[in-house]
């Protein structure tokens, strides 16, 4: 329960200053964003993008650590909190594709542009499509979670030189991207105020809870479901 | 010493007596080697009639060698496991071999098969292709064969996960084109690079790359065989 308010405290927090906040050229209070030049009122987009970016990964780690857990132990609720994890990831990395589509086609002018981060996120969401299609073939329900789980590990290892190395080391359009003229680095890098930085911050932490809280619901009712198909 | 010990040199005969009944087993049927021989003529084929007398860029023609090398390994590489489990004759795999065994074994015969296949269609295709030429010869055979180990790598342990999983053909590519995609980028750049007659310095690190990639994929493939084998 305390954790549903603090989220609504937190989200509605991020959501009135993120969206509300005036931005200025030359900020004199604490709540003026300062205007960052090429993004203006787009750079916005950041306290809402980058944490489904960020939620999509971390699901896809919690889905592998819990795919390792069931392969050792072979307990049935590993399998069903890897896939539960694996189901949230896919969403958020949908709405950060989308998000960040949208945002492209008024800052760079298309929708899709083959952008280093595009296409990690592009293998990301090919990768959760690939393991729910693999899921939905297998139906005896152990064959199922091993090959579900052996088939994350082996994307969660193959991946990171997409997600991590990759969007480092190429010249890209994205903020943060190597040539950047305002630095290159993970996002959180470049040029923000320290207001920005504590809108941001609260953001991530605000989604990370969100991720939590989804995640233990949707635990539940996948073990009441379970329950209920074996008759209890 | 007990009878059931691996020795180095016990585990490496039974390696290629796997890749042996394989390779047997094939040559009777020549199911994968027909199957990979036709996808491959077909696929060219296609590209002819669809660039009819316009040419393409050769740098959109080397990227279009990897997709027929790709569809063409994701029709003949989940052969060597797919056979296993319609003949039921995995359960006796299982007992007289150990998993590692098996899946080197198979890895062997997979890379024989995309080493044979990648052999035919660059020959095929440089030869009706007129607008593919290569520049730098020595950078594309190592890209040739980097990648021939690459997706042998790969395409065995997502072979062995879609013949347990009783899918065969339509998961296999879907499974594998995530997995694969490090690769098939690295690979297309290279052979971009060797058609362009770059230095074999400035493809090092596509190599590095393709180098990293074989040895990762093939070491997690190694630890997670067993769980994919034994039920």
């Amino acid at each position: 329960m305390a954790i549903k308010i603090l989220l609504g405290v937190l989200l509605t927090g991020v959501v009135i200053a993120g969206f509300g906040f005036p931005m200025s050229a030359a900020p004199q209070t604490w709540y003026e964003l300062p205007v960052i030049p090429g993004l203006e009122d787009k750079a916005r987009i950041i306290f809402f993008h980058v944490p489904t970016a960020w939620l999509s990964v971390v699901a896809f780690i919690t889905s592998m650590l819990y795919a390792i857990q069931y392969l050792r132990k072979r307990e049935a609720i590993d399998d069903i909190k890897s896939s539960a994890a694996a189901g949230l990831g896919f969403m958020f990395c949908i709405l950060a594709t989308l998000t960040g589509a949208v945002w492209a086609k008024f800052n760079w002018g298309s929708y899709w542009n083959w952008d280093p981060r595009e296409t990690s996120i592009f293998v990301l969401l090919l990768i959760y499509g690939a393991y729910f299609s693999l899921r939905s073939a297998v139906e005896v329900e152990e064959k199922r979670a091993t090959l579900a789980s052996v088939y994350s590990i082996i994307a969660a290892v193959t991946s990171p030189f997409f997600i991590f190395i990759m969007p480092r080391i190429m010249t890209g359009l994205h903020p943060g991207a190597k040539g950047d003229p305002e630095g290159a680095g993970p996002v959180i890098e470049f040029k923000m105020s320290p207001n920005m930085r504590v809108i941001f911050f609260t953001s991530l932490i605000a989604f990370t809870l969100l991720f939590y809280w989804m995640f233990t619901l949707r635990v539940r009712a996948a073990r009441l479901e379970a329950h209920h198909h074996s008759g209890g | 010493m007990s009878a059931t010990e691996m020795t180095p040199a016990r585990f490496l005969r039974s390696v290629i007596a796997i890749f042996l009944k394989d390779w047997r087993s094939e040559l009777r049927t020549r199911y994968a080697i027909s199957a990979l021989l036709m996808f491959v003529v077909t696929t060219i084929a296609i590209i002819l009639f669809s660039l009819g007398s316009e040419g393409a860029s050769a740098d959109a023609l080397a990227g279009m060698l990897w997709v027929v090398i790709f569809f063409g390994a994701m029709s003949g590489l989940s052969r060597t496991f797919v056979m296993e489990e319609e003949r039921g004759t995995t359960l006796t795999l299982q007992l007289i071999a150990p998993a590692s065994a098996v899946f080197f074994g198979k890895l062997l015969f997979n890379l024989v098969l995309v080493l044979g296949l990648n052999i035919v269609t660059v020959l095929l295709y440089a030869g009706f292709i007129t607008g593919f030429v290569i520049r730098n010869v020595p950078v594309f055979l190592v890209t040739i064969l980097l990648g021939s180990f690459g997706f042998a790598a790969a395409a065995t342990v997502i072979a062995a996960i879609i013949a347990r999983a009783n899918t065969r053909g339509t998961l296999y590519p879907v499974l594998s084109f995530p997995i694969m995609l490090p690769l098939l980028l690295t690979v297309i750049n290279a052979t971009r690079l060797a058609s362009e007659g770059a230095f074999f310095q400035e493809a090092a690190g596509e190599f590095q790359i393709l180098i990293s990639y074989i040895v990762v994929v093939v070491v997690i493939s190694y630890m997670l065989f067993e769980y994919i084998w034994k039920d």
